[in-house]
């Protein structure tokens, strides 16, 4: 019986270099390995003797495609080492930042890179000359998350108006007049987005997974909740490394993280979405009922549709914040250094973001860990390429290609922006 | 990051942190502040829907990146595509995976490629995280310093 060998060796991308191995002996997927280059390992080692108000600053250099992500799970943790809390204003327009970046970087995803996958084409260049209108429309949406992160981080790429406390300075109303109506109009063209994207063939495969997400009582997550799962879980991020472990695995130098006695969960999109449907606004509520989708996806291929509802979500949030918006009396809680230890995990637009630093008594940085969301989907990307691969063994190899860069994709690690991260080698034994 | 009005953009791409791919970034911090006026300094990490969205209204168009393409460290090139697309093999691999050529042709396919557009590739040689430039990729930084100057100046 033939065998083959889906070798796929390459990197491209900054934010991420990636292999991928998927060994195919007598017509079944035997394994699937994939290793990731994690560049907050670097980071974590950088921050070590770095004051706490540094972090945020620091960690935003990360992810190019994610600095909010990166900045607000550090924030937050160092908030909870010294002890005080921002609410109000201050964390509205926390959330408002976040809902830029959900809506730059699902945009990008949607787009450029995943939608391609599934109208045929071999990247975005290809689908532009037929779909100019999508892109021009991807185009709108991610000048409006510029604008966002312009308006509030200070600049666009690896924002520095944000820190420990809140801002070093906070809009006034009136500075949100302009954006409220691009927003109007990118709202329309996120629903337009859904649309599009539910009118793709999704593969019909599902799978039994474990999801985990935020969940907080009043609102879809972006800063704030309990980490919970469909499973049972339901934690504090102080709980996290009680709960969660990260192994070593022989095939990359990466660690990959698992639940505890259970093994491999997902997330990012879905897993948000099917534990925090009911979070939705109206409108993104209708917008993914239209769109096919019921309150509980578990088939990874329709994420293309949950990341254009939330991108949805995220234009019908940011409105709804600025029109309540009011200037708060100061730009950020005034805090003092202190020793401590500080969780915190917040939704970055690939999943759970968990972050964790010990403080010194002059409020330097003793310990940083960092686990980005990619990192816990490891597990569950090698799980689907075992699994729902298998059908398409009869595809010639380069449709079979694509069908594993798609089903990686479905989980927007940082590596997928390579559009062609993977090279197909076949070994016939 | 400096930015100016104008319909002329300088754009340097790259990752500030990973060895040569900071060329593009090197080369906006050598220009920050002495260029004509009109002219927009911009840097970004380098996705192509960010590079697009820059590229809108804007009538001429530099583009500073790092490749691979196995030439020697430092390695220069300058790539006129207002006209033509590129030829696969010319740029070699974009240190992004989807990042400067797919902008370009993506821009050229929906109509929005300016009037004039010149891409700088800086042949690089090591991307390890934390690492500076090596000394052949700083050396083409300062050369492309040079000729953005007198492009900008002609």
């Amino acid at each position: 019986m033939a065998s083959r060998t889906i070798k796929v060796d390459y990197l491209s991308r900054v934010e991420g270099e990636a292999a991928l191995k998927v060994v195919v002996r007598n017509g079944e997927v035997k394994s699937a390995a994939l290793s990731i280059f994690e560049p907050p390992r670097f980071f974590e080692a950088l921050l070590r003797g770095r004051a706490f108000s540094e972090a945020p600053d620091i960690t935003a250099r990360i992810c190019g495609i994610c600095p909010v992500a990166y900045q607000m799970s550090a924030v937050h943790a160092m908030e909870h080492a010294l002890g005080i809390s921002v609410g109000g204003q201050l964390r509205d327009l926390r959330r408002l930042l976040y809902c830029g970046e959900w809506i730059e970087s699902h945009t990008l995803h949607v787009h450029m890179l995943h939608a391609p996958d599934f109208l045929g084409y071999d990247g975005a260049i290809d689908m532009a000359r037929d779909h100019g209108e999508a892109v021009t429309r991807g185009l709108a949406l991610k000048k409006v998350g510029n604008e966002i992160i312009a308006l509030l981080g200070g600049r666009e790429i690896h924002p520095i108006n944000v820190r420990v406390g809140g801002f070093y300075r906070v809009p006034t109303r009136k500075d949100f007049a302009r954006l409220a109506e691009s927003l109007k109009r990118a709202r329309e063209a996120a629903l337009e987005s859904v649309q599009w994207v539910a009118s793709f063939d999704f593969p019909e495969r599902v799978r039994d997974y474990t999801f985990v997400a935020l969940r907080h009582p009043d609102e879809y997550p972006f800063n704030e909740g309990r980490i919970v799962s469909n499973r049972g879980l339901d934690i504090a991020a102080p709980e996290y490394d009680d709960h969660f472990e990260e192994t070593h695995v022989a095939h990359t130098t990466a660690l990959q993280s698992r639940l505890r006695g259970s093994g491999s969960y997902l997330v990012g999109p879905l897993a948000r979405y099917n534990l925090n449907f009911d979070k939705l606004s109206p409108l993104a509520q209708q917008s993914a009922r239209e769109a096919g989708l019921d309150a509980i996806c578990t088939n990874p291929y329709r994420s293309i549709v949950v990341r254009a509802v939330e991108a949805l979500y995220a234009c019908d949030e940011a409105l709804r914040i600025i029109d309540a918006y009011e200037e708060p009396d100061r730009p950020a809680v005034p805090l003092e250094p202190r020793a401590g230890v500080g969780f915190a995990a917040t939704e970055a637009p690939r999943g759970l973001l968990y972050h964790r630093y010990r403080l010194e008594q002059d409020g330097s940085i003793a310990e940083a860990r960092i686990i980005p969301p990619t990192s816990q989907n490891q597990q569950c990307i090698e799980e689907d390429l075992v699994s729902h691969i298998g059908g398409f063994l009869d595809l010639p190899d380069e449709a079979l290609q694509h069908r594993c860069e798609q089903t990686v994709r479905n989980y927007d690690p940082c590596i997928s922006c390579a559009t062609h991260f993977l090279r197909l080698e076949i070994d016939r034994a | 990051m400096t930015e100016t009005s104008g319909r002329c953009l300088v754009l340097c791409i790259g990752h500030p942190d990973r060895g040569d791919d900071a060329a593009g970034r090197a080369v906006a911090r050598r220009l920050n502040g002495t260029l004509p006026a009109g002219v927009t300094l911009v840097e970004e990490d380098g996705d192509a829907l960010s590079i697009l969205v820059r590229l809108e209204g804007v009538q001429t168009a530099f583009l500073v990146d790092a490749c691979v393409s196995g030439a020697p460290a430092g390695t220069i090139r300058r790539l006129d595509v207002s006209r033509a697309p590129l030829p696969k093999d010319a740029f070699g691999i974009s240190t992004h995976g989807l990042g400067v050529v797919e902008a370009i042709e993506i821009a050229r396919t929906v109509g929005r490629l300016p009037h004039r557009c010149v891409i700088y590739a800086i042949e690089g040689a090591s991307f390890e995280i934390g690492e500076p430039l090596s000394p052949g990729v700083a050396q083409a930084v300062e050369e492309v310093v040079g000729c953005l100057r007198t492009e900008l100046e002609g």
